[in-house]
């Protein structure tokens, strides 16, 4: 590794540091309904969206209302996505001619961007037109990561709250996230893309010639304001097929650096967020900190794993090189991002299968946006009642009792993904219709399976290239993991949110087990690393180790 | 009784010889079902069964021995799991069937209008009177409605000093299975023969009929959870394994049944599933031992989660009554006529303040007590009239006549200016000194001469200081209670070094007290024994009823203390918390355990896979860290290791893991490092060891 990167990666990790608490700080005053130095601009345009849809401002609900509410509204985002896809070969903003999307795809293409996952299965460029893309495809960027952090605002007034029925209202949770947060920072976001080359339009495809007298289509289209939610929402679907490593999705260094700061950004701000709402910052730094380290193992790993390996820059692109292609690996696969500038599948088998493990470890390593800290929250209530008992009182977090709902919740938000993960893996490894999509032999065929199924069910997105996913079989089982993996979730989140609204707050001594500090972020990971390495470690050994095991003997697949 | 329990060794023949016997009987699903993780092994020891029975029938005997010794660790690994709850059972019930024989063969001595006749005690109902003479049992818990009877409780306290229970007031209480020393009371039956607290607490020692607590149905919930995630894991595996088998050209699997349902028992929590239900008896048990009677495993459990205790200052922080401890003479006094004049006025004082006036004269001027019949002398008693007491000496052989008094103060001074003697300045001061101070001063007075002050003070109990420190250590804070005046309290507070207190305390406060703590998310325990301290004790989370208190308030606290020992409230606090912590750590060790049987098991399984050459091993070999034999050893030491960890760790889940009053920062940091790092390594050594035996002595 070259000094140069890194100082890159010192200045990236820098950057997301200091970030953190004046983006957590902004959108904790935006989601307290605080006054913010948006508001006179925004607030008519936010009353007249509440005047539009019939929504009280004042009006809070319940848990259960809160999660009908959240289901309701991205069911509905599904079926206008889903016939925006099918029927798009009539409507208007199609220059390409594309025909209508096939309807197991559609299923599986909407499912995948109403659950922020953004799988694709799809080539962007060949198979949605523009309008698609702009209103179907874009809309659901910013609404479903805007679903992503409503929930983790309602889990964290959940904890903040004492004996309190209510966790806050959705719609306005929704609106505010969009407005105030994804609006602005997009808006700054694309503009700096196009500034780096990164087009913004609404052309026919390009016909070019190249530099060898060859002959090339140039895909043409409204790239930068989807690239800018692609990576703040932690979306990850790229404009392009082949995503951030296609130049006009990504041309310069600078675009290289903002893109993977966008990443981790909004979810590692939300822990600052978290901590002032619940009214100890030293909460949110705790939960940020035991991110950041998980973050950092599993770089270091990739990083010394990559350069140890031959053939180091296959699948990768020589503009970025290997340390910036392996640091995009590893945050896009932490924060359910999915959008890479490398192919994954030409990793290293080990530093593949950091990548894997980041997403089966319920992606909390920051993760999505929302999604990633409310999966994390869960970790914390497990490592509280398991460690916490050692203290010799009933376990609480917060000062509240953690009782069996809860537990009964936590471990269904566990267990509901790691169940599709491995019930659907084991069956495409033992099915034609699961092996016949393999581009690998061996265990590397084994960690496509995987990492495919991985991917949708932790709404990763991201793809370990090689397996052809565009089949009836991976399009279904895949968008039944997605669901799943969502929404498995997020209705045990909210639910956790609704019982510890309602209960009392015991106030802290000395004999309370202590969530605000170093023994706490050691017990946290540790809890995250053991109960997914116990799941996972024996597919992993038949996957991503052994291949490694075998590369070190000279031998590949 | 007392010494008795707590000298019952952990392992007596008679009840290992009972949980051996109950150990099978407990096979029973039903009862099997209660507890899903060991439901779970008891299906995976049926199925393994079956496949030996089946494969005996088809002649496929290849795997024959290999299998029969894993059906057989995995019927140990039931039947341990059923052995430790029946010793916990059987500790406890030898307890609980010691106070039970009390009652059995018991008859009683109905009132049916207005004549007498004769039933067996369990035939009583709620609200019969029954007559009890002397060398009679009362054969119920009840309340005296009629006469006053001296009773011996020593069947239930230990106690051999009878007791006065009476109708009316605060003694009116009678328990079940208590005699009758003399005289008649009519007592009126309060509960139902089965429901009496005895039959509540057998009831609470016996598996069958327990309940689980709270806390144990969420951690039975996680351990569930647990249960199926490994499950899930073991049964994908054998997907992968095949296909891994396929890729590398191995026709034969070694992922069979037995060894996925080996790999699936060593993984789910067996240890803290199957010793869950012994660390619950087990608490009450502890609970028994020291001679308090929980009404239900959530009183206990509750009992570690308090963070307030309101104490009664007496008997619990003082020894009971104020004592003399100084005397301070008047100017111009000796000071050996200032305790001369007291001991004098206190010899027929018979109250306590009284005679440790007379012993602290004693101790600190070698005056010797008297008898005032001897002195031809005759004692003025205290009356609210004059709140004075003392003695007059008629004039006799040359000596004149003398005439002492002790009191209040004021009433001593204005006794003194009566009959036209001066009070002094000094003395004033001193008496307001030591009222300062919070201790009480009592002037005593000779004619019209002060002759000084006594300072008559709450004597704090040895060792109580150290025993609060160490529970604000544990972040619990302890709240005196008393009816004294608020600077005698607040000084007796500073003494003693209580968090906070309540002075001129009614029973009224000490509910709001409670309510006040309860809103700001405190748990609270408190003790009391009268009827009017029943609301306060409902009201509490730990409600310590006191046995020599009214049937009212033990029937409002959830507890009972046999002993009346208030102070034991901290005791009562620290089991629960045991309880917990015994809970936290085991769960924390068998987690932990999975680490290392992951590296004796995957290694077996997939050793072979994607050998350079076919039949030598794979590279997956180099996941045996531990050197085991072979595959049939590794997976043999594995499950093996894990029943025999059950068994060994019987005596921690009956003991309790090891206590000590620290934060919760130090206590977690202590058991993480036992029960965290020690339930990392300890399997790695126990199974290399039990594979070096198998080995040696050829097994597998």
């Amino acid at each position: 590794m070259t000094t140069l990167e890194l100082v890159q990666i010192a200045l990236y990790l820098g950057l997301l540091i200091v970030c953190t608490p004046l983006l957590g700080g902004y959108m904790a005053r935006v989601f307290g309904g605080e006054r913010t130095w948006l508001t006179p601009m925004l607030r008519p345009a936010e009353n007249a969206i509440y005047r539009l849809v019939g929504v009280r401002a004042d009006e809070e609900q319940s848990w259960k209302q809160y999660a009908w509410s959240l289901v309701l509204f991205n069911v509905a985002g599904f079926v206008l996505l889903f016939v925006l896809q099918v029927a798009q070969h009539g409507l208007p903003l199609n220059p390409a001619g594309l025909p209508n999307v096939e309807p197991l795809l559609a299923f599986n293409t909407a499912t995948s961007f109403v659950t922020n996952t953004n799988w694709q299965a799809y080539g962007g460029e060949t198979t949605m037109s523009y309008l698609t893309q702009m209103i179907g495809l874009n809309v659901q960027n910013f609404v479903s990561a805007a679903s992503g952090v409503a929930v983790v605002i309602a889990m964290t007034r959940g904890l903040a709250r004492r004996q309190a029925s209510a966790i806050g209202s959705f719609w306005v949770d929704l609106v505010r996230c969009v407005l105030y947060v994804f609006l602005p920072l997009c808006l700054i976001f694309a503009l700096v893309l196009v500034s780096q080359g990164v087009i913004q339009n609404f052309n026919a495809y390009t016909q070019a010639t190249t530099l060898t007298g060859e002959s090339q289509l140039l895909p043409q289209g409204p790239a930068a304001s989807q690239i800018a939610i692609k990576q703040l929402g932690t979306n990850g679907g790229g404009f392009f097929n082949v995503n951030s490593a296609h130049p006009f999705e990504n041309p310069t260094p600078l675009t290289n650096f903002l893109e993977m700061l966008t990443i981790l950004l909004i979810p590692a701000a939300l822990t600052y967020t978290y901590g002032m709402m619940v009214g100890s910052k030293r909460q949110g730094w705790v939960i940020f900190t035991a991110m950041l380290a998980l973050f950092l193992i599993g770089l270091v790993v990739m990083l010394a794993s990559e350069y140890g390996a031959m053939g180091a820059m296959e699948g990768k692109e020589t503009r970025f090189g290997i340390a910036n292609s392996i640091l995009w690996g590893a945050a896009t696969t932490s924060a359910s991002n999915g959008s890479v500038n490398a192919m994954h599948s030409s990793f290293s088998p080990l530093a593949g299968g950091i990548a894997l493990l980041n997403i089966m470890l319920g992606e909390v390593i920051f993760g999505g946006v929302g999604a990633g800290l409310y999966g994390m929250l869960i970790f914390a209530i497990l490592t509280v009642f398991i460690a916490g008992l050692m203290v010799g009182r009933t376990p609480e977090y917060l000062g509240k009792k953690v009782e069996s709902w809860e537990i009964k919740m936590a471990i269904l938000a566990v267990l509901l993904p790691s169940a599709c993960i491995l019930l659907f893996a084991a069956l495409a490894s033992v099915t034609d219709a699961g092996l016949s999509s393999r581009a690998n032999a061996g265990p590397h065929g084994l960690s496509e399976i995987l990492y495919a199924f991985a991917s949708g069910a932790g709404n990763n997105g991201s793809a370990f290239a090689g397996l052809n996913a565009n089949t009836p079989f991976y399009n279904g089982l895949l968008g039944i993991a997605m669901w799943i993996g969502r929404f498995g979730v997020i209705v045990p989140a909210l639910a956790i949110a609704g019982s510890m609204a309602r209960k009392k707050v015991a106030p802290p001594s000395s004999g309370t087990f202590p969530t605000d500090g170093g023994m706490f972020v050691a017990l946290l990971m540790a809890v995250i690393v053991i109960v997914g390495a116990l799941t996972f470690f024996p597919a992993l050994s038949l996957g991503p180790i052994v291949e490694q095991l075998l590369l070190n003997s000279g031998r590949v697949f | 009784m007392q010494t008795q329990m707590k000298s019952r060794p952990l392992f007596d023949g008679p009840i290992v010889r009972r949980a051996a016997i109950d150990a099978v009987r407990k096979l029973d699903p039903r009862q099997q079902l209660k507890n899903p993780v060991m439901f779970v092994v008891l299906v995976g020891a049926l199925m393994t069964t079956g496949i030996i029975i089946r494969d005996l029938f088809s002649g496929n005997g290849g795997e024959l021995g290999f299998n029969t010794q894993i059906a057989l660790w995995l019927w140990f690994t039931v039947l341990f799991a059923n052995f430790a709850e029946a010793m916990a059972e059987g500790r406890g019930k030898a307890q609980a069937e010691a106070l039970r024989k009390t009652r059995t063969q018991m008859t009683a001595r109905r009132l049916a209008n207005g004549k007498e006749e004769r039933i067996t005690a369990p035939q009583l109902k709620k609200g019969d009177l029954v007559v009890c003479e002397a060398g009679d049992q009362i054969p119920g818990d009840g309340e005296v409605i009629e006469g006053i009877a001296s009773v011996d409780e020593s069947a239930i306290t230990g106690e051999s000093a009878p007791v006065i229970r009476e109708s009316g007031g605060d003694r009116s209480a009678v328990t079940g299975g208590t005699r009758v020393l003399s005289d008649r009371i009519v007592v009126r039956i309060t509960s139902e023969q089965g429901s009496t607290f005895l039959d509540r607490m057998i009831a609470l020692v016996e598996g069958a009929k327990r309940q689980k607590t709270p806390n144990e149905i969420a951690l039975t919930i996680l351990l569930s959870g647990l249960t199926i995630i490994f499950l899930l894991a073991v049964v994908t595996l054998r997907a992968f394994t095949e296909y891994s088998e396929v890729e590398s050209g191995i026709t034969q699997t070694s992922a069979t049944v037995p060894v996925l349902i080996a790999l699936l028992v060593c993984l789910i929590p067996t240890t803290i599933g199957g010793l869950l239900s012994a660390i619950g008896i087990s608490g009450m048990d502890r609970m028994i031992q020291r001679n308090v009677l929980a009404t239900s495993g959530r009183a206990v459990e509750a009992a570690g989660d308090v963070d307030v205790l309101l104490l009664d200052k007496t008997g619990t922080i003082t020894l009971g009554n104020r004592m003399a401890t100084r005397f301070v003479p008047a100017l111009q006094v000796e000071p050996q006529r200032l305790a001369d004049a007291a001991q004098l006025s206190s010899l027929a004082d018979e109250t306590p303040e009284g005679r440790s006036i007379v012993v602290l004269a004693k101790e600190a001027f070698g005056l010797r007590g008297r008898e005032l019949g001897e002195l031809n002398a005759e004692f003025i008693p205290f009356s609210a009239q004059t709140r004075m007491s003392g003695v007059d000496f008629a004039a006799l052989d040359g000596h004149p006549a003398r005439s002492i008094r002790k009191g209040a103060a004021d009433a001593i001074r204005s006794y003194v200016e009566t009959c036209g003697g001066t009070y002094p300045a000094e003395v004033q001061t001193t008496v307001d000194d030591i009222a300062k101070n919070g201790a009480t001063p009592l002037v005593v007075a000779e004619g019209n001469d002060v002759l000084g002050v006594i300072e008559l003070k709450d004597v704090v109990k040895g060792g109580i200081r150290e025993r609060f420190a160490q529970l604000r250590a544990m972040g619990i804070r302890t709240v005196m209670i008393t009816g004294d005046n608020a600077l005698t309290a607040a000084a007796i507070a500073a003494e003693a070094g209580v968090d906070d207190f309540m002075a001129q305390a009614t029973p009224e406060d000490k509910l709001r007290r409670i309510r006040a703590e309860q809103t700001d998310g405190h748990l609270v325990a408190m003790t009391g024994d009268g009827t009017n301290d029943a609301p306060a004790l409902a009201q509490a989370d730990v409600g310590v009823a006191m046995n020599t208190g009214t049937q009212a308030a033990r029937e409002a606290g959830n507890m009972v203390d046999l002993d009346s020992d208030p102070t034991k409230l901290i005791e009562v606090v620290e089991i629960g918390k045991q309880l917990l912590m015994t809970r936290g750590a085991l769960t924390t060790f068998s987690i932990s355990n999975d680490v290392a049987k992951y590296f004796a098991i995957l290694p077996a399984l997939f050793g072979a896979l994607y050998a350079a050459t076919p039949g030598q091993p794979g590279p997956l070999a180099a996941l045996n860290i531990m050197q085991l034999t072979s595959p049939q050893s590794a997976i043999l030491s594995a499950i093996i290791f894990n029943a025999t960890i059950i068994v060994a760790l019987i005596p921690l889940a009956l003991r309790g893991v090891g206590y000590k009053p620290m934060g919760a920062a130090a206590i977690l940091q202590r058991n993480l490092l036992i029960y965290g790092l020690g339930g990392l390594i300890t399997p790695f050594i126990g199974i290399k060891l039990i594979d070096v035996i198998i080995t040696a002595v050829g097994l597998a």
